[in-house]
């Protein structure tokens, strides 16, 4: 059990976290053919566009209702119904999320009415789903944002009607934003590897995974998860949630369709794998796959030729809750020692992790948890870099933004082949800083490559 | 801010745009908006004051995503890429504690931080509440003994380009004339040679790329006191009203801040530009002929002659290489046409050019460079100039950032002219970068590896539909 710490100071100073608005937008962008909509003034969108744009290097789809001064005070509902609109002409998307931001929660904006009133106005776009969303930034994260909009999408697209495991080969997964694209695809086969079929719930590797199509670009999204594939999921034999944040959604999920769902706080190290491939065993009705042993096998050695140098390393860790939870019980499960954890938000989940203590806070109060300690590495996002500077020690990135390098969003970290992969990188980190005794030379000894006269045999 | 205060910083009589409709009052329209905020505008302008702390007061959606984001560089203090927030809570917005937690983080900030001074920017959640943050940043000032500056933002006052001219005002309002210049080092006098004390406005450092130029300056006998805002301390913004000269450099938006400058001080300015050889040497020349300074003008010339050969000499391969190739440039305003300037200098044949925030004169400095044929695209859609793009059969496509990937998704070579960039082209030495940047993109072997479609599947992909995005 942890101790969970929360701020005390008046200010963020080197921002951890971002709004939730964004986090909700994130989930839109793993679904096909969509276009999220953040209704409030048009910087919001600016910015969170701006952002997934550098970490993703993707045309990033999201559009504002750009509130501005006199609908800001007279109300602005007038601009969700046409945005709405002119997006449904000028877009042809095949699902909008509707997000209501800081400035449109402050305000007081009846989002579900307004969407009303655009159905009544606009029938011949009866066909474009739209899912609204309240994300207000005053309190959560990405993280918590996200869920709240994979509830949303669940309420509002999945067919309530289906008899429970008539396609019994199909499971849901409902994917944690702490899962990379190149997470989800390692997820992904890791599900077919046991002649199951998943369908993710939001599938950003199929989005936002970076790849070139013929069409070349598009103002919607390039691939994710299929309306159709959404209004099925209630035909599912199992629901895998991956991430405690995405708890409540999974809440939603199986009272509206009956299907049981499996939750994994994460998929690194060995324990949560074994966990993941036993679910996966016993809801396939299938022996575990030859190739999923060979994999496992691989990290044992992995661990065995690693643990030395991890058993020394100290390290100082910040990120949103789920993907803390992940890092801190993979490192502490290869015997590392995290020193500094801090969360961008609050999370029922922190407690349980294997710490003494979890702050709630910025990369400000990660680097005064760090600095007694002197840590071997920092993990957090690009933001951090600064941070490990002035601390001088090496980063290692995860998490949002990642816009310095390139290919974080798609590096995967998970499963056996991923932990297998972390541990490398981890290991190759620290080793640079194993113990070792500094040289000693007598004083009784000459300088090194000392002149000839000074031996006593050159005296005489 | 008042309705009758916006109304009154919409009014710029040095502006070209001023006759026409306010870009404030163009409503934006839901749905179909590119670009930031007032807030944004107000903050980017800013943020490159290296030495002070930039407060944003507000929830985390305005500056949790958005913190050291710019490419201004600094020579010192780095400050100014540390993101801060007031980070407001359900509570602090249904109480109305937000004020007394503003005033607990400048307490934190102050002591923690030591900055020259704090910059406190309104955002639309608490502009919405009414808070007087002028008041707030008043009592806050007094009690640290650090300025605090108030930069009245909020988003929904309108677009990015108002913010920057905000963010001028806020400068001439509150800074600009509250402090002296420092002594010139004894060190750095040269016998014989004058020293003239001038200002930079609206020159970023972006990249780095003012470092291309000062040495030019330094060289010239020309002092800078301030560069607003790249690389600035607080303390040189506050002195540089006893400049003899301000060069305003790419912006209508800071025009504002020289013409206040010339109505209190007298101080007069131009405009120019450091992007492409024939513009830096004439705001070079355009110093000494303003200053009224005949040894400086003479001296001028024997840089402007050594440093133009120089840079003929090292691009000669390039123009080689780049001759005939067509560019399409989508940058609005004045690097509409300061841009085509240095790719002309390439060899390069601008095909068309964006003129979505350009104004009349902009307008007509393009006619004059590109003759009356001149193509300009108003439209700011993705689709829009990928369809240009094609119809002029352009080589490459030189834009803001927000097109850079739509762009690499339709296969079509990128130089990327915004101001997030890493990459600095002002200068002699910038147009070299610039013309190594054209021909790294231009002449990649990857374009037609990624046109070509799959051995086993046929023909070629059609860039030019692809481009289309048909």
């Amino acid at each position: 059990m942890a101790q969970v710490v929360l701020p005390t100071k008046a200010a963020a100073v080197s921002p951890l976290k971002v709004s939730q608005a964004m986090g909700a937008s994130l989930a839109f962008l793993g679904l096909e053919r969509a276009m999220p909509l953040e209704h409030g003034a048009r910087g919001c969108t600016a910015l969170s566009k701006l952002f997934f744009m550098r970490h993703f290097r993707e045309p990033i789809a999201l559009q504002t209702t750009a509130m501005e001064e006199f609908t800001t005070i007279l109300g602005a509902d007038d601009n969700v119904v046409e945005a709405l609109r002119t997006i449904c002409v000028k877009d042809q998307p095949g699902v909008i999320g509707l997000i209501s931001t800081g400035l449109a929660e402050t305000q007081g904006a009846d989002v579900p009415r307004t969407l009303q009133e655009f159905r009544t106005v606009c029938p011949q776009f009866a066909h474009v789903a739209v899912v609204p969303v309240s994300a207000p930034d005053t309190p959560g994260c990405l993280e918590t944002g996200y869920a709240i909009a994979v509830t949303a999408i669940i309420e509002a697209l999945v067919t309530a009607a289906a008899p429970v495991a008539c396609r019994p080969r199909q499971v849901n997964l409902l994917a944690s934003p702490m899962l990379t694209t190149g997470d989800v695809e390692a997820v992904r086969e890791w599900i077919e590897a046991f002649d199951l079929h998943p369908v993710v719930l939001p599938d950003l590797a199929s989005s936002l995974d970076g790849h070139l199509i013929e069409e070349g670009y598009s103002s919607l999204t390039y691939g994710g998860t299929s309306l159709a594939d959404i209004a099925t999921m209630g035909a599912s034999v199992a629901t895998l949630v991956i991430g405690p944040s995405l708890g409540s959604a999974a809440t939603v999920l199986e009272e509206r369709t009956g299907v049981p769902s499996f939750h994994f706080p994460g998929l690194m190290g060995l324990a949560a794998c074994d966990a993941f491939t036993d679910a996966l065993r016993q809801i396939a009705e299938r022996p575990v796959p030859e190739r999923v042993e060979r994999q496992r096998a691989r990290l044992l050695d992995t661990m065995v030729d690693c643990h030395f140098v991890l058993g020394e390393a100290r390290l100082a860790v910040a990120a949103d809750p789920d993907l803390l939870g992940q890092l801190t019980r993979f490192l502490t499960g290869m015997g590392a020692t995290v020193v500094a954890a801090v969360a961008a938000a609050a999370a029922p989940a922190l407690a349980d992790l294997p710490l003494d203590r979890v702050i709630v806070g910025d990369l400000e109060d990660l680097e005064d948890a760090a600095r007694p300690h002197a840590v071997h590495a920092l993990v957090t996002n690009s933001h951090g870099v600064q941070t490990a500077a002035r601390l001088g020690v090496p980063l290692l990135r995860a998490g949002f933004p990642q816009h310095d390098h390139f290919g974080g969003h798609a590096r995967t970290w998970v499963g056996y082949l991923g932990t297998r992969h972390a541990l490398f990188d981890f290991a190759n980190v620290f080793s640079v800083h194993r113990r070792q005794i500094p040289a000693y030379r007598s004083r009784f000894r000459q300088p090194e490559g000392g002149v000839a006269e000074n031996r006593a045999g050159a005296l005489s | 801010m008042k309705a009758n205060d916006i109304l009154a910083l919409q009014n710029e009589p040095a502006c070209g745009h001023n006759g026409k409709s306010k870009s404030g009052c163009a409503r934006p329209k839901p749905g179909a908006t590119q670009g930031g905020c007032c807030f944004d505008g107000a903050r980017s302008a800013l943020v490159p004051i290296v030495d002070a702390a930039h407060l944003v007061h507000g929830p985390i959606g305005c500056a949790g995503s958005s913190w050291d984001a710019r490419g201004s560089r600094s020579s010192g203090p780095a400050l100014y890429r540390i993101g801060m927030t007031t980070d407001l809570a359900d509570m602090d917005v249904i109480l109305g504690s937000g004020e007394q937690r503003l005033q607990d983080a400048i307490g934190h900030i102050v002591r923690r931080y030591h900055p020259a001074a704090v910059f406190l920017y309104n955002t639309c959640v608490t502009a919405l509440h009414g808070e007087d943050i002028g008041a707030i940043a008043k009592a806050a000032g007094a009690r640290s003994g650090v300025p605090v500056i108030p930069v009245d933002c909020a988003g929904f006052y309108g677009n990015k380009n108002f913010g920057n001219r905000i963010a001028g005002d806020v400068l001439l309002k509150h800074v600009i004339g509250t402090g002296e210049p420092d002594l010139i080092p004894p060190a750095a006098l040269h016998p014989g040679i004058r020293i003239h004390d001038v200002n930079l406005i609206g020159e970023w450092n972006v990249g780095g790329e003012f470092w291309n130029v000062a040495p030019l300056l330094d060289e010239l006998g020309l002092r800078v006191l301030c560069t607003l805002t790249g690389d600035a301390r607080f303390r040189d913004i506050q002195g540089m009203h006893r400049a003899e000269l301000n060069m305003v450099v790419c912006s209508k938006a800071m025009l504002s801040v020289a013409r206040g400058m010339q109505e209190r001080w007298g101080t007069p300015f131009f405009e120019g530009s450091f992007y492409g050889m024939a513009d830096t040497s004439q705001a070079l020349r355009d110093f000494a002929r303003h200053l009224g300074d005949p040894d400086l003008a003479a001296r001028t010339e024997v840089v402007i002659a050594r440093e133009e050969a120089a840079t003929a000499a090292a691009l000669a391969p390039y123009r080689q290489r780049l001759t005939g190739k067509r560019v399409l440039i989508f940058s609005g305003g004045f690097k509409s046409w300061s841009v085509i300037s240095a790719m002309q200098d390439l060899g390069l044949a601008v095909v068309a050019t964006g003129t979505e925030k350009s104004t009349e004169e902009d307008k007509a400095r393009i006619r004059g460079l590109m003759g009356t044929q001149a193509q300009m695209i108003d439209d700011n859609d993705q689709n829009a100039l990928l369809r240009a793009f094609r119809e002029h059969r352009a080589d490459i496509l030189a834009a803001g950032d927000r097109y850079i990937y739509p762009a690499l998704k339709a296969r079509v070579p990128f130089l990327d002219l915004d101001h997030v960039r890493d990459i600095g082209y002002a200068g002699y030495a910038g147009i070299i970068e610039f013309a190594r940047q054209v021909a790294i993109s231009v002449e990649s072997p990857v374009w037609r590896q990624v046109r070509a479609r799959a051995r086993w599947a046929g023909s070629s992909v059609d860039a030019a539909a692809i481009a289309l995005g048909a």
